[in-house]
């Protein structure tokens, strides 16, 4: 594809991400897709760690929700404005990452998959007992939304649509720039192989808490974003299940590829919502579609496609 | 003397893989390590590489002691390294295979990515030139495009020199650099290595093929149960009497 097609794909797609709060009238389709760009924010950063650098970070959602959390106790308990919170929620999931990092980086493979997930069981462990602090499961409820910049106020769901997909955008801005650039050559040599990194004068150690680091921050993006979003926050928002969401939207789109965790989190999150109808044998239909998925699109839908094309191409 | 090896001992448990050994590389010369299966030459080459401590013993580099630096602070100070088993970047370009090589050059970190700062342009610049310049030195610019899993073995470890030489080290380490490689491209193999001396680098190789080993290296370090038994020219190394029973009469049997 040449490069003036690329770029007029993307301006045609954002044009639609634009134009959609125009042509999706009902407010419900509209929260569910909302919730779809939050998610897809976190699961940019799950790429990173795990699609570029080859980590299963399996505390992901642990650190949405020390993102989310930070946010909403700033906000509900001390009156900080909004802005400043999020900024907070992103600096406290960093520097959890950054700790996280300084052990658990240590260990390689499926060691390092447990200790994180160990890690966010805590985590989440905490959210759910720790009542002073979080209120436990009944939740933390009217966090405020984000006050108003100048003229423009975040109260109705439409401008806070356009303020959650700023901050997709941004995410995505980060991993595309870092996928191209000599650190992300770097984050994507180390998954390849460590030693040849190593012997190739490469820090991995510093590179990997570096990959985790930016990783936390998406994920805490994320997390500060949905604290305000709906206005109430439960121990459920961070489970190690919601890990496994994030893991799969990402499987779905292509793991290591730029689109992908756009792609596999909305195809994902809509098609759950198609299958609501059919209650609890949802996860029966969508069960084997996933098998069907991983036999057929090993890399995901995105890396499917590039091969794809590819082999057009190359015919 | 560019590497000096003093009484280097490695065990793993129970076992010692490599057993008070003591040799030191001259600058600008080709060596060779040989030994039979399970000799120690290629937990030697770890030891100096620093990807295996060293029991007990020194390591010192162009003079300075690197005996307990971490891998890539070794890589950092010029000594670079092959691996036995083909370790590529393998699911990426050659040219950024050989681009990731040159990395501990350049400095552009998370702000400069983001941001796509000059620093960032120019050493992308640079990396990339650099990268052009080691795969024409190893004879593959011409798979500079295509994917490093999909080149033959031969040029896989054409590519492994690339990746080595790119950062412009001292020392060079081949671990077994024709294995894998089949007969009638040992020599151009042979000619790239020679290439390599003649550039200014220093090389020391672990190779099974006797008859690699004798037309190329100016000095022999032979092991065998992990002590060397003989160090000397290859002609020195032939005559020996130890090296004949332990290794080349072995040889000559199977």
């Amino acid at each position: 594809m040449t490069l003036s097609r690329r770029y007029a794909g993307f301006a045609l797609f954002a044009a639609m991400t634009l134009a959609l709060p125009f042509v999706l009238h009902n407010p419900y389709y509209l929260q569910v897709v909302v919730g779809g760009y939050i998610a897809a924010i976190a699961v940019f950063g799950l790429n990173i760690i795990l699609g570029y650098t080859g980590q299963l970070s399996l505390g992901h959602a642990a650190f949405f929700g020390i993102g989310a959390y930070t946010v909403a106790l700033l906000e509900t308990r001390a009156g900080v404005p909004f802005w400043i919170a999020l900024v907070a929620g992103c600096a406290a999931s960093v520097f959890a990452g950054y700790l996280v990092g300084l052990i658990s980086l240590r260990t390689r493979g499926h060691y390092f998959a447990i200790f994180t997930a160990a890690i966010g069981v805590m985590i989440s462990i905490v959210f759910t007992n720790d009542q002073d602090l979080t209120n436990g499961n009944i939740g933390i409820v009217n966090i405020p939304p984000p006050g108003p910049i100048g003229p423009i106020s975040f109260e109705s769901p439409v401008a806070k649509y356009y303020l959650v997909l700023a901050a997709l955008a941004l995410a995505a801005f980060v991993c595309w720039r870092v996928r191209h650039s000599l650190l992300g050559r770097t984050f994507v040599a180390i998954a390849s192989s460590e030693d040849l990194a190593a012997a190739s004068g490469i820090d991995v150690m510093r590179n990997k808490r570096m990959a985790l680091m930016l990783s936390t921050f998406l994920a805490g993006l994320a997390g500060g974003m949905f604290a305000v979003f709906i206005g109430f926050l439960g121990p459920d928002s961070s489970g190690l299940d919601v890990t496994f969401d994030m893991l799969l939207y990402l499987i779905v789109g292509g793991l290591g590829t730029l689109a992908g965790p756009f792609v596999g989190t909305m195809l994902v999150v809509i098609l759950t919502q198609f299958l609501q109808g059919f209650e609890h044998y949802r996860l029966l239909l969508f069960g084997p579609l996933l098998v069907l998925l991983v036999m057929f699109f090993p890399t995901g839908i995105v890396g499917g496609i590039a091969r794809l094309r590819a082999r057009m191409a190359a015919s | 003397m560019l590497l000096d090896v003093r009484n280097v001992t490695k065990r793993f448990g129970g076992l010692t893989a490599v057993d008070d050994v003591s040799f030191s590389l001259e600058a600008g010369k080709i060596t060779a390590i040989i030994g039979p299966n399970g000799a120690g030459k290629s937990t030697c080459f770890n030891v100096i590489s620093g990807y295996y401590p060293a029991t007990s013993g020194q390591l010192f580099f162009n003079g300075e002691e690197i005996t307990r630096l971490a891998t890539y602070e070794i890589a950092r100070r010029g000594i670079a390294r092959t691996f036995q088993t083909t370790c590529l970047f393998a699911n990426h370009s050659v040219l950024d295979n050989a681009i990731v090589g040159y990395r501990m050059h350049t400095r552009s970190g998370l702000f400069d990515a983001l941001l796509r700062t000059p620093r960032a342009r120019r050493e992308e610049r640079e990396s990339t030139e650099r990268a052009f310049e080691a795969l024409r030195f190893a004879g593959i610019e011409q798979h500079a495009a295509r994917v490093a899993g999909s080149l033959s073995q031969e040029a896989q470890k054409r590519l492994g020199i690339a990746i080595a030489v790119v950062a412009e080290p001292k020392l060079v380490l081949l671990d077994e650099p024709v294995a894998g490689v089949t007969a009638e491209e040992i020599e151009g193999h042979a000619e790239l290595i020679r290439k390599m001396s003649a550039a200014g680098y220093t090389v020391c190789l672990v190779e099974h093929k006797m008859n690699l080993v004798m037309g190329l290296a100016d000095t022999i370090v032979v092991l065998h149960h992990g002590r060397k038994i003989a160090q000397g020219t290859p002609a020195q190394i032939v005559a020996d009497a130890a090296v004949v029973e332990a290794y080349l009469g072995a040889a000559a049997h199977a």
